[in-house]
């Protein structure tokens, strides 16, 4: 068994925070420091420490687990994601007591499993991963207090989750009966034309679904709005965007296997453009802050598809940097939703009235966010969507381009009216918990705004990191510790 | 000529700049000299412009990479087509600040913030030679706008407004597509190098559609002007005057960038429908005018007929009518900013827009008719105004193009004379209706009418010095024009090819 240690650092020292998270949870209630004390400072250095891991390639384990620029691209991703959610829910009003530690360390358990996702490059590897970090999910999502709604979210988000699952391993059994490998680089030089190998595409469409479902792509979303609307509001912040990323990295080693013309690479096309067009007309009628948001990821999970049907290194590198795009503007927008609805409550839009007001950098703020999931430069998620589209336009699949531009036209209504709610109605509603504005709020929301408005402006050095990551998955090779950072 | 310092990414980035000042003052009387102090600078530092050499070329140039791996460069410069409306967009500033001074009574902190951020992008445009640096900087522009319209505008405020958002959007998502379709089939953003290709007839009918549909909306021509009047009658002042002056303009000088060099082809054979809209829109435009008992909704539709004349001179493919049409926006920058402004003044007199609330000022308010004289005859083209020297090169250019055509333009004139006069008369000479009491025009507001007024007379009596900063560009781009547009039309129908494209994308999707 080949095995190096220091390609492994960022998930080692992810395991050993996880595990002093589980001595904790085991513990006393009592014990000195509470874990939101130190917590920050861990998720923080997890951070970092994924951030010196950058330039490591190894592959390992008889080759089903890969350390790569494409890896290690989404492990930074997470392990930000992971520190700006634990931050998120340090102020978490509607988690009991004696449930803080466990809560964090099923997050941790959760992120860990989506970091090894990340590096798997087998089909049975990516199963287990995504299991790991599917398995907690399932149990944070109820934790909130006091409410039926949360449990109900569960249960669905449970049996959805399921259901999903054993399609997944059904599709993979049929991949291993008729291709028999179950390497990524293996079956990339195998056939997929369903004429020749209908049993390995139906399989493959089906482990897709399982995929699907972690994206909440079109018609796999049903959980999605109901499961962010029960869940907390920092709950959803997780969920509605690190497994997400999960799905993002397996679905671009799996994007090596589609090249255009292929039936299930149509299917992938034609499922991302229902899935922008449902979701954003779905959205246009919401009034709960999260639901809304919910549709919004059903709609983002469709423009990512139009990178990855690209198969191009170019359309992985464009999918790869979008997934951080969207990572970025929904951790910031459910920042802003977590310190609006100070006491916990699910927010309406209406809540929102005169925040200019109330919370002005938070409102500006979700001005920054609220632009930058329409695509409206000078963002991050302009400069995503505009990747998004060069690099799939004259693949074959310029009808996706078209609908991807059109719905940015439907979306803007929706996410206008969080931004028209926050600044130009006054009217603000009476006897709810006021907004926070102290430094913790202002100075998270304005950082994270400030990073979605300077990737935007500059997005070149980020953005040639996920290139770079996506020529890793053709093969094409660079020198390490270029232009990544 | 070198400065030794980028001219226009300072005069771009300083507005910008001097808006986030903005945020550590207080005091509202503050935020408005500092603004006033600040687009005073602005026009400081746009005088290095006066250098600019009177050829084709694009001077002025900046140019590094952004993205390089994607082609993206941050490529500035201008030439005799964008000057004269970046110093328009210049000039425009202080005389908003200047007008929105009494007129704004909340938030003026957010409020001078739009004002300056929206130059920015305004100028940005203006500037920019790399397609997507242009797109980020002509949706940069939409956020302020519709804050101005949203938060100070009038009691429809909420439905103008997200008209006004949703329309504009809607139009510049296509162009987007249309801007990857260049760089994937060209193989770069830069502006100067896709106007040497020639591309095919395919390419350019496609792309002529799509960034026609998103300047046409803009300018905005006869079907896709609702917006307008609906932004115009509730935006605050300063708001419809940088609508008239600036923002329409951004479309007409879309369709003179991009339309006409990288789709001469195409251009060539839509012409005949864009003739025929222009002239709907002339026409259409001063009939609706001459209909309205509102003040500043008629100015709105009368901005409809003059950007008709200017899309009508564009389209007309020769030296008369793009002089023509580049004169028409600098005069209805001027005229129908002025105009927007004095309603300003009088509807803080009255608080009505109403013709019937503001008739009889003649005796109370003789300063103000005066200027509101001046402007009214511009804007139908009294011969001596700038008005006069617009309209005539589009005239000469549609009656050289085909005779019908030039007969078509005559009731639009007509009509112009007809509306201004009934509005004019009116409120000169009517029975007077509340007007005993005011003031007349106050020192403020003998300046930033003077402004305009001196534009008025220069440019409609000795035109000569912008003939000489137009020409060589106008007959750049035309020469361009007539050696590509043959070249690139290939012998099939394009009719038959365009449904080809659309049954071929149809049956691919199943």
């Amino acid at each position: 068994m080949n095995f190096h240690l220091t390609a492994l650092v960022p998930e080692l020292f992810f395991l050993a925070l996880v595990l002093v998270l589980m001595i904790q949870s085991l513990g006393d209630r009592n014990w000195q420091p509470p874990v939101e004390k130190w917590l920050p400072f861990g998720a923080g250095l997890a951070f970092f420490v994924a951030i010196t891991g950058f330039g490591l390639h190894s592959t390992m384990f008889w080759g089903v687990y890969k350390v790569d620029m494409m890896s290690q691209f989404f492990k930074i991703v997470l392990a930000f994601g992971f520190y700006v959610t634990v931050l998120n829910a340090s102020r978490q009003s509607t988690l009991e007591d004696g449930k803080r530690a466990d809560y964090y360390m099923l997050l941790g358990f959760s992120t860990l499993g989506l970091m090894m996702l990340s590096s798997a490059v087998e089909l049975i590897t990516i199963y287990l991963a995504l299991e790991l970090a599917s398995y907690s999910m399932y149990a944070v999502i109820p934790l909130r207090a006091k409410e039926k709604g949360a449990a109900e979210a569960g249960v669905k988000y449970i049996m959805f989750g399921a259901v999903a699952t054993a399609l997944a391993l059904y599709g993979l059994s049929y991949i291993m009966a008729t291709q028999h490998t179950t390497h990524i680089a293996e079956l990339m030089n195998k056939s997929w034309v369903f004429a020749e190998n209908p049993m390995a595409v139906v399989g493959l469409s089906l482990f897709l679904a399982g995929m699907f479902f972690k994206l909440a792509l079109f018609p796999f979303h049903f959980w999605c709005p109901d499961v962010y609307q029960g869940a907390s509001n920092e709950t959803a912040a997780y969920v509605a965007t690190m497994p997400k990323m999960g799905a993002i990295v397996v679905l671009c080693r799996l994007a090596v296997l589609l090249k255009p013309g292929l039936e299930i690479t149509t299917i992938l096309a034609v499922l991302g453009a229902c899935s922008m067009t449902f979701g954003n007309l779905s959205a246009l009628a919401q009034t709960d802050l999260k639901r809304l948001l919910g549709f919004s990821s059903v709609a983002h999970a469709g423009y990512i598809m139009v990178g990855l049907v690209s198969g191009t290194p170019e359309g992985i590198g464009a999918a790869a940097f979008y997934g951080l795009a969207y990572l970025l503007m929904n951790l910031l927008v459910f920042w802003i939703v977590s310190r609006v609805a100070s006491d916990g409550r699910n927010l309406k839009l209406t809540d929102l009235n005169g925040l200019y007001k109330k919370a002005p950098v938070l409102a500006f703020s979700l001005a920054a966010g609220a632009f930058a999931l329409v695509g409206l430069p000078p963002t991050m998620g302009f400069m995503g969507k505009f990747f998004l589209i060069t690099s799939a336009w004259d693949h074959g699949y310029n009808w996706l381009v078209i609908t991807l531009v059109l719905n940015s036209a439907i979306a803007i209504y929706y996410y206008l009216s969080l931004f028209r709610h926050a600044f130009t109605e006054e009217k603000a509603p009476t006897g709810v918990a006021a907004p926070d504005n102290g430094w913790f709020a202002s100075a998270g929301a304005g950082m994270l705004a400030a990073a979605v408005l300077l990737v935007g402006i500059v997005p070149a050095p980020l953005f040639d990191f996920a290139i770079r990551a996506g020529e890793s998955l053709y093969g094409i090779v660079h020198a390490v510790g270029g232009a990544g950072h | 000529m070198d400065f030794g310092y980028p001219v226009l990414t300072i005069l771009i980035a300083f507005p910008l700049i001097a808006a986030c000042g903005l945020f550590f003052l207080k005091a509202p009387q503050v935020v408005r000299y500092y603004t006033m102090v600040a687009s005073l600078i602005e026009c400081l530092l746009a005088i290095p412009l006066i250098n600019f050499q009177l050829n084709a070329d694009f001077q002025f140039v900046e140019k590094i990479d952004w993205v390089a791996k994607w082609g993206l460069q941050y490529y500035l410069g201008i030439d005799g087509i964008s000057i004269l409306m970046v110093l328009l967009t210049v000039a425009v500033l202080p005389l908003c600040v200047m007008c929105s001074w009494t007129y704004i009574g909340k938030r003026e902190k957010e409020f001078h913030f739009c004002l300056l951020f929206m130059t920015s992008a305004v100028l940005g445009v203006f500037c920019a030679l790399d397609l997507v640096l242009f797109y980020v900087f002509w949706e940069a522009m939409l956020i302020p706008m519709y804050l101005l319209i949203a938060v100070w505008g009038g009691d429809d405020r909420r439905y103008a407004s997200l008209k006004f958002f949703l329309y504009t959007l809607a139009g510049s998502t296509l162009l987007l597509a249309a801007i990857v379709a260049f760089r994937i089939t060209g193989g770069t953003f830069s502006i100067p190098e896709l106007m040497e290709m020639n591309f095919s007839f395919r390419f350019q009918f496609w792309a002529f559609l799509a960034m026609a549909l998103a300047f046409a909306i803009k300018v905005p021509m006869f079907p896709f002007h609702t917006w307008l009047p609906a932004a115009h009658v509730q935006a605050p002042s300063a708001g419809s005057v940088i609508l008239a002056a600036v923002l329409l303009k951004m479309g007409t000088y879309g369709f003179l960038r991009f339309c006409l060099p990288l789709t001469p082809a195409a251009s060539e054979y839509f012409a005949p429908m864009m003739i025929a809209i222009s002239i709907a829109s002339i026409l259409y435009g001063g009939a609706i005018a001459l209909g309205q008992s509102d003040i500043k909704k008629l100015v709105a539709y009368s901005s409809v007929g003059h950007m008709g004349f200017v899309t009508l001179g564009i389209f007309l493919f020769n030296q008369r009518g793009v002089e023509g049409a580049l004169f028409q926006m600098l005069n209805h920058g001027v005229v129908t900013g002025a105009l927007f402004m004095m309603i300003g003044c009088v509807y803080e007199r009255s608080h009505s827009r109403e013709i019937s609330k503001n008739m009889g000022l003649g005796k109370y308010l003789p300063a103000f008719m005066f200027f509101w004289g001046l402007m009214a005859l511009a804007s139908f083209g009294f011969p001596g105004t700038n008005g006069f020297v617009g309209e005539i090169l589009v005239f000469i250019g549609a009656f050289q193009e085909s005779i019908w055509i030039g007969m078509l333009c005559v009731p639009g004139a007509l009509l112009a004379a007809a509306y201004m006069f009934r509005v004019s008369l009116k409120m000169a000479w009517g029975k007077p209706s509340s007007g005993k009491g005011w003031r007349d025009l106050n020192a403020r507001e003998w300046i930033y009418l003077t402004v305009p007024a001196v534009f008025v007379f220069w440019i409609g009596l000795a035109p000569a010095p912008f003939f000489n900063i137009i020409d060589p560009s106008v007959g750049k781009l035309l020469n361009d024009f007539d050696k590509r547009k043959v070249a690139a039309v290939e012998a099939e129908t394009p009719m038959q090819t365009a449904a080809a494209d659309v049954l071929n994308v149809l049956a691919g999707k199943q």
